[in-house]
């Protein structure tokens, strides 16, 4: 098995404070890896050093081979990033977002079109095809930007709380995308939707002021904390619990 | 490629705001004709249509870095920025994408205005061409300081910065509306140190034939032009580089 990514104590400093600390994991071709963790854990700042938005103060990763302090612009190749914020253009109709990135992304005008169509189809987005995208509602714009990320099939995902705001249905839309496009792309992504992480990810990683508290599938983290259920291991990994 | 998508996309993100289309063109129009009308019923030289067309043309283009300093700053607020931070697209592609297409608005909205006048009674030579394709060099100034207030600013600021302050700035220290040597003193002594006052009296001197009137003040605005530019480069660079 091929590993797509490789963290070597990755490590940020802000001043005084490290909000990422000496993390070291790696991911497979292929695989779908929830980053978990309470809100200020890291995994943002994680996630934009691994999309080579911010610069490591120590350590390094690779992506497919590709160094991220050293390479940037190759990374940015074998990536797609749906932020934890919503990030659309406003004054764009939502089809011209949807092919704005994917020429950005280098699809040819034909591509751009079909992969459009395809994405406005899976996401529901066929009603609202052609409104400017910031008459949206919130949850509408937040399913716009994730299919922003989606729709330039990269072998890397990173996916920053996918489903923050969305409502059930657009849940399952992006379940049911990601489960399609797990076979091709290696995808990270967070959520504080425990139950999700555990259905979709297949393997689960928790974090805790920066670091990397346990790896593991979710039985295996039930297991190594002794806990019932996913949620009281969770909870055991977040409160002091360790595996050393 | 990614710069022309870009560029569109630019294009398209100031031209569907209704605001923008007022004020990058229709308000130097009305300008335009209410300095002119104003001069037939008080003539005054310096409002004369062939001396106030080359003022009201420079001023018109200080909405362009207003323009630049919005899209740009907004941009960021909503991490759109930072989305295609994440992807392919170099300084370069961000650079021109941003503002090749406000000079090219530029030279349309400078296009547009010369038209107005001759509607009104400039007559039609060959200089004005000139005069036309000259407002590149302060449309570089105005864009890159948008380009520059956009990035380091909040939206906020910019578009107080690039709005009020720009847009004041290059209205009265540009010697359009009254003759800066009636004023004289440090007043005048700053006017002819910023660039605003020397793209106007280019832009006279070329539009009327005086082509060797437009010395030195085509080095001042060249000058203003390129660094500028460069700074503009810079800063958006470094900030692509955050932390
Ligand atoms: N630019 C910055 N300067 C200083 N501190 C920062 C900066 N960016 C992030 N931090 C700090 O880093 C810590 C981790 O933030 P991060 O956004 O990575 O958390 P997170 O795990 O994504 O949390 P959430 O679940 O709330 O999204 C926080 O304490 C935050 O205040
Ligand atoms: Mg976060």
């Amino acid at each position: 098995m091929t590993i797509a990514i490789e963290v070597q104590s990755l490590t940020k400093k802000y001043d005084k404070k490290t909000v990422v600390d000496n993390v070291t994991f790696s991911i497979n071709a292929g695989e779908l890896f929830g980053l978990l963790g309470v809100n200020g854990a890291g995994k943002t700042t994680l996630i934009k050093m691994l999309s080579c938005l911010i610069k490591p103060s120590n350590g390094d990763a690779k992506l497919l081979g590709k160094n991220i302090t050293q390479h940037p612009e190759q990374v940015h190749q074998l990536i797609a990033v749906s932020p934890q914020e919503t990030a659309i253009a406003p004054n764009l109709t939502v089809r011209e977002n949807l092919e704005l990135m994917a020429g950005i992304q280098g699809l040819n005008k034909v591509n751009r079109k079909r992969k459009a169509d395809e994405i406005i189809m899976r996401f529901s987005l066929k009603p609202y095809e052609n409104q400017r995208s910031k008459t949206l509602s919130g949850g509408w714009q937040r399913r716009l930007s994730l299919a922003m990320a989606l729709i330039s099939e990269p072998q890397i995902l990173f996916l920053d709380e996918p489903t923050l705001g969305l409502d059930i249905l657009g849940r399952r839309e992006l379940w049911s995308l990601i489960k399609k496009l797990k076979e091709k792309t290696t995808i990270i992504l967070t959520t504080h939707y425990l139950e999700e992480a555990e259905a979709l990810c297949d393997r689960i990683g928790i974090m805790k002021d920066g670091k990397m508290k346990a790896i593991g599938t979710a039985e295996e983290l039930i297991k190594i904390s002794k806990a019932a259920t996913f949620e009281d291991a969770f909870v055991y990994f977040v409160t002091g619990g360790d595996i050393q | 490629m990614r710069i022309f998508l870009f560029a569109g996309r630019t294009t398209k993100e100031i031209v569907r705001d209704p605001l923008s289309i007022f004020f990058g063109l229709g308000f130097p129009i009305v300008l335009l004709l209410l300095l002119s009308a104003i001069n037939r019923s008080i003539p005054v030289t310096l409002f004369d249509i062939n001396e106030i067309t080359p003022g009201i043309a420079v001023f018109g283009l200080s909405f362009m870095g207003l323009f630049a300093a919005q899209v740009i700053s907004k941009d960021r607020e909503n991490s759109f920025l930072t989305r295609l931070f994440t992807t392919p697209m170099t300084s370069k592609d961000f650079i021109i994408g941003y503002s090749v297409p406000l000079l090219v608005m530029s030279i349309a909205q400078g296009i547009i205005c010369y038209i107005v006048a001759i509607l009104i009674g400039l007559s039609i030579t060959a200089s004005m061409i000139f005069s036309i394709l000259l407002l590149i060099l302060p449309s570089l100034i105005f864009v890159s300081i948008g380009l520059i207030c956009g990035s380091l600013l909040s939206e906020k600021a910019a578009v107080g910065i690039c709005g009020a302050l720009l847009t004041n700035l290059s209205a009265w220290l540009s010697g359009i509306w009254f003759d800066l040597d009636l004023v004289g003193g440090l007043f005048k002594d700053i006017a002819y140190l910023l660039p605003f006052v020397h793209a106007v009296a280019m832009g006279k001197a070329v539009l009327n034939g005086q082509y060797s009137a437009m010395f030195p003040h085509l080095w001042w605005v060249l000058g203003y032009a390129i660094i500028l530019t460069i700074l503009a480069i810079v800063i958006f660079r470094k900030k692509m580089q955050a932390d």
